[in-house]
């Protein structure tokens, strides 16, 4: 009988509990140590075992047993150490001997609570499953009655307008001699309106993404502008901007975030009159899709130099932005002082409009803004958004979905005529299963002006390895094993800022063509489809009653 | 492909003209409908021109509900004009009662302003529509001073010779014609071009892909005429009335806004900044084709404009004092074959061709060079 020390497994977890099972090839594995020392969780370690061999050698079986001491490569089952599934081991390994295997069975989230700490993480939303924007079609193809268009040969103009649109009534126009011309005798406010490419890349901070990253999608956006002339923006997140940027020329690609934490925002206030060029826009973050109702959150393992300086902050803290802004207490205050506080900053000559998170109230903030003549749009970010650094119940199971939420504010302005006028931006799932350019057709015939990405470029431009399956999605820690979200110089330094702008020039070229294969069989060229909707079906009667769009199968 | 057949003329002449051009563009349209539109009329109406003339088709019993309306509103009836049907094979039975009535204002309204006379006639014949559309007893196509408008199923020349129109007396110094080829909707009247309010009116070919932003932009007007849509037509004619009557832009504006220029060919015209705006604030009401849109403004001008791509090339031509505006060249021959065709004009993307009244003088406005 076995000493009951030994049997007192209990409170073990086994391999078929944790989310990916490492699996070790003992025939290929030449124990170099690379995969164990690359592991930004220290889920797999070396180990020493011993084994019994029964051999038997000669013309007549003689077995012996014997004892042997074997090298192996062993995955703990400690929790705080599970298998992220990002596979950094397979990527060096140089016999192909270890690569994790998704456990579809795991009982992960039975037990990632120790400590009594909800489980944290980056990432999406772990929902592998079709989203609704996969599943539009685009179904209303021109024929012979409207010839379709060539995307080769005819001349597309695949742009949209950010800013709040005055209504064609409310134009301070006169008429001189047969001709319309502006007149300012009235002193009637113009706003300003930016045309840009209808993606763009949406808010994420360099604290979040490390330098070489942040500045690798900054370099593709400038390129995109300045050499392809595709006017694509970008978003900076809250968090501040370098200081040399904000002073130069290609500020006008970027659109500034403020939000709860106003972290950044001394530099940017004081850089002001030093600027050459206003950005692009300001957003005003009031909610993230990826985790409503929450505030920001930069770990204090990312926090180091260049941030802290950044951000005005000491190194090395946990930098929490509220989940509101602590000093407004009403919508008016929150948005319509907040809007003019930053139009008057820049003497109103940038568009500021505010991000929300999608949710069923949408619509009263929606409305809010359409009597607001200085908010400049709405940014909508759906429950498939992802985030640095947030709870695991928020990712999953927080928020609202895109296609609905931005389909019913579509319709709410149509109703009140005012689609034009404020133009609204949709976030989150966008190319979640890499359809980006379909994914924002669809949106745009839903009602969108513009469309926000955010995990698509990463996962395209700098191989982020996060998917719906919980696979890595540690960006939260500063472990980010592609170097994309640390701010660990040992990992960032994996990351090539000119590899990451190529890919980003890549994937905004791509698309603008594609968005053209899009748009010129359903017989549009020049202006975008947006709430195009009789383009658009779906195979799902609810779904389609709900999106007010035709069912088809 | 519908067919398109538009004559402006300084003197009166018979709606036969367009039907005859039709008929020689009759490998374009499956003969599933005619429309005519006639202003500046002669004839009967001659000496009836400030009067509203309202035309429409109608049953017994619609007869009776429009009268009754009619009267309540303070209408007076002058004079009744009706085609003299004739049964022609191959045509569907004729309904009760085709008719232009011409009517005297309410006296309240005598004095009032223009502006104010169109809205009270908009507003009557979008009630007698709704009165009668359920039940089909009550068509109504216009109402309007010195406007007649017909329109039935079946082939032109044949729905001509139902009106009896070959030998009848109405003539008018503008007709459009409209041959239907039904594509999309089902055969309906409400469907057939020309359409027509308050004063401006327009027929177009080929389909429009951004129909369903254009038709939310426009029922977001609340303007009560922007109604029907039963063909994705009928937003050009809407665009016309409010760029021209509600925006009261110059009618050249109309390309304008449905056939914006590029940013880099906006900053050459001398209006610029006024342009920016304006291509901003009409977004929605870029048609993006593929079409040729023929119009007329309350004043007499006529006009055709292409959309961008150029997919429905239309052509103008003619003489001084008559011109046609039409959507195949062989239309052109017959409505005047002695014409110079050298001359002819085949309006190019940015190109605005421009009758004045009274088809005095042809321009061909250029949206670059404005």
């Amino acid at each position: 009988m076995e000493p009951a020390t030994q049997l007192d497994y209990n409170h073990q977890l086994s391999l078929r509990e944790l989310p990916y099972i490492i699996r070790w090839r003992d025939d290929r594995c030449k124990r170099c140590g690379s995969c164990t020392a690359v592991c930004p969780v220290k889920a797999i370690e070396p180990a020493v075992k011993v084994q019994r061999v029964v051999q038997s050698e000669g013309p007549v079986p003689t077995p012996t047993a014997s004892r042997k001491i074997v090298h192996v490569v062993e995955q703990v089952t400690d929790i705080e150490r599970y298998c992220t599934g990002c596979g950094t081991c397979t990527l060096v390994c140089p016999n192909e001997a270890i690569e994790p295997e998704y456990n579809p069975q795991n009982k992960f989230l039975h037990f990632k609570n120790r400590g009594g700490e909800g489980y944290k993480r980056g990432g999406r939303r772990n929902d592998p499953s079709v989203s609704t924007l996969d599943r539009l079609k685009f179904t209303r193809i021109s024929m012979l009655t409207d010839p379709a268009l060539d995307a080769g040969r005819h001349e597309f103009r695949v742009r949209t307008l950010l800013g709040r649109i005055l209504p064609a009534d409310e134009l301070p126009l006169k008429k001189v001699n047969g001709n319309l011309v502006v007149t300012h005798e009235n002193g009637k406010f113009i706003p300003p309106v930016r045309e840009i490419f209808p993606i763009m890349i949406g808010s994420m901070s360099i604290g979040a993404l490390s330098p070489p990253m942040w500045e690798g999608l900054a370099m593709g956006v400038t390129y995109l502008n300045e050499v392809e002339g595709l006017p694509v923006v970008m978003a900076t997140g809250e968090g501040g901007v370098p200081p040399r940027l904000l002073k130069s020329k290609y500020l006008k690609y970027f659109i500034l975030q403020i939000a709860s934490g106003y972290f950044g925002w001394d530099e940017i206030i004081h850089s002001i009159p030093h600027m050459v060029e206003d950005p692009a826009a300001i957003e005003i973050k009031y909610g993230q899709g990826a985790k409503p109702g929450d505030g920001g959150l930069l770990m204090a393992q990312k926090v180091l130099k260049l941030i802290a300086s950044i951000r005005g902050v000491p190194q090395f803290v946990d930098l929490a932005s509220p989940p509101t802004h602590q000093t407004k207490y009403s919508i008016e205050e929150a948005v319509a002082k907040m809007i003019q506080s930053m139009s008057m900053a820049w003497g109103f000559r940038v568009p500021v409009y505010p991000k929300i998170s999608g949710t069923k109230t949408a619509r009263a903030v929606l409305n809010n803004l359409a009597r607001n003549p200085y908010a400049a749009a709405l940014s909508i970010d759906g429950e498939d958004g992802g985030t640095g650094a947030a709870y695991n119940v928020s990712l999953d199971k927080m928020g609202h979905p895109i296609a609905s939420n931005i389909r019913e504010c579509y319709l709410d302005l149509v109703k009140q005529g005012k689609q034009n006028e404020l133009p609204l931006i949709a976030a989150g799932g966008v190319g979640k299963k890499g359809n980006l350019a379909a994914n924002a057709a669809a949106l745009i015939m839903l009602g969108a002006s513009v469309v926000s990405i955010g995990k698509y470029i990463m996962q395209a431009t700098a191989n982020c390895l996060g998917d719906e399956f919980n696979r890595c999605n540690l960006c939260n820690t500063g472990k980010c094993p592609r170097g994309i979200t640390t701010q660990d110089p040992k990992l960032y330094r994996r990351l090539d800022s000119d590899k990451v702008a190529e890919r980003v020039v890549e994937v905004f070229k791509s698309s603008n063509v594609e968005l053209k294969k899009i748009f010129a069989p359903m017989g549009r060229s020049t202006e975008l489809p947006i709430g195009m909707s009789d383009g658009l079906s779906i195979d799902d009667k609810a779904m389609a009653e709900r999106l007010e769009i035709s069912y088809a199968c | 492909m519908c067919r398109l057949a538009a004559i402006t003329s300084h003197d009166y002449f018979s709606p036969m003209e367009n039907i005859l051009a039709l008929e020689t563009m009759k490998e374009g349209h499956d003969g599933s409908g005619l429309g005519l539109t006639l202003k500046d009329l002669g004839g009967p109406f001659e000496k009836m021109k400030g009067y509203p003339v309202l035309s429409g088709i109608c049953s017994k019993k619609g007869a009776k509900m429009l009268d009754d309306y009619m009267e309540k509103a303070g209408f007076k009836l002058i004079d009744i004009w009706a085609p003299k049907i004739k049964a022609v094979k191959g045509m569907l039975a004729a309904r009760d009662h085709y008719f232009a009535r011409v009517y005297d204002y309410p006296a309240s309204y005598k004095h009032k302003p223009v502006r104010e006379r169109d809205d009270l006639l908009m507003n009557i014949r979008i009630a007698l529509r709704k009165m009668g559309e359920s039940d089909e007893s009550i068509f109504v196509f216009s109402f309007y001073p010195d406007v007649l408008t017909l329109k039935e199923v079946g082939d032109p020349l044949q729905v001509a010779e139902f009106f009896g129109l070959d030998k009848d007396t109405l003539k008018a110094k503008v007709i459009f014609a409209q041959g239907r080829q039904n594509t999309n909707y089902a055969i309906y009247l409400y469907a057939c071009h020309p359409f027509f309010i308050q004063g401006y009116c327009s027929m177009t070919n080929g389909e429009n892909t951004a129909f369903v932003p254009i038709r939310e932009y426009l029922t977001g007007r609340h303007f009560p005429g922007y109604i029907g849509y039963n063909s994705d037509s009928e937003v050009f004619t809407h665009i016309l009335h409010y760029t021209s009557r509600q925006l009261g832009f110059p009618l050249t504006y109309y390309k304008d806004v449905i056939t914006p220029l590029k940013e880099s060919e906006i900053e050459g015209r001398e209006d610029r900044e006024s342009l920016k705006l304006i291509k901003q604030s009409l977004r929605p009401l870029c048609i993006d084709g593929p079409n040729v849109v023929i119009g007329f403004t309350p004043d007499g001008t006529c006009f055709m404009v292409h959309d961008a791509k150029k997919l429905r090339p239309g052509v103008v031509g003619g003489l001084k004092g008559k011109y046609a505006l039409m959507s195949e060249e062989c239309g052109l021959d017959s409505a005047i074959p002695k014409r110079d065709k050298t001359q002819d004009i085949f309006p190019m993307k940015h190109d605005m061709v421009i009758i004045r009244p009274k088809a005095e003088e042809v321009t061909v406005w250029n949206q670059l060079h404005n």
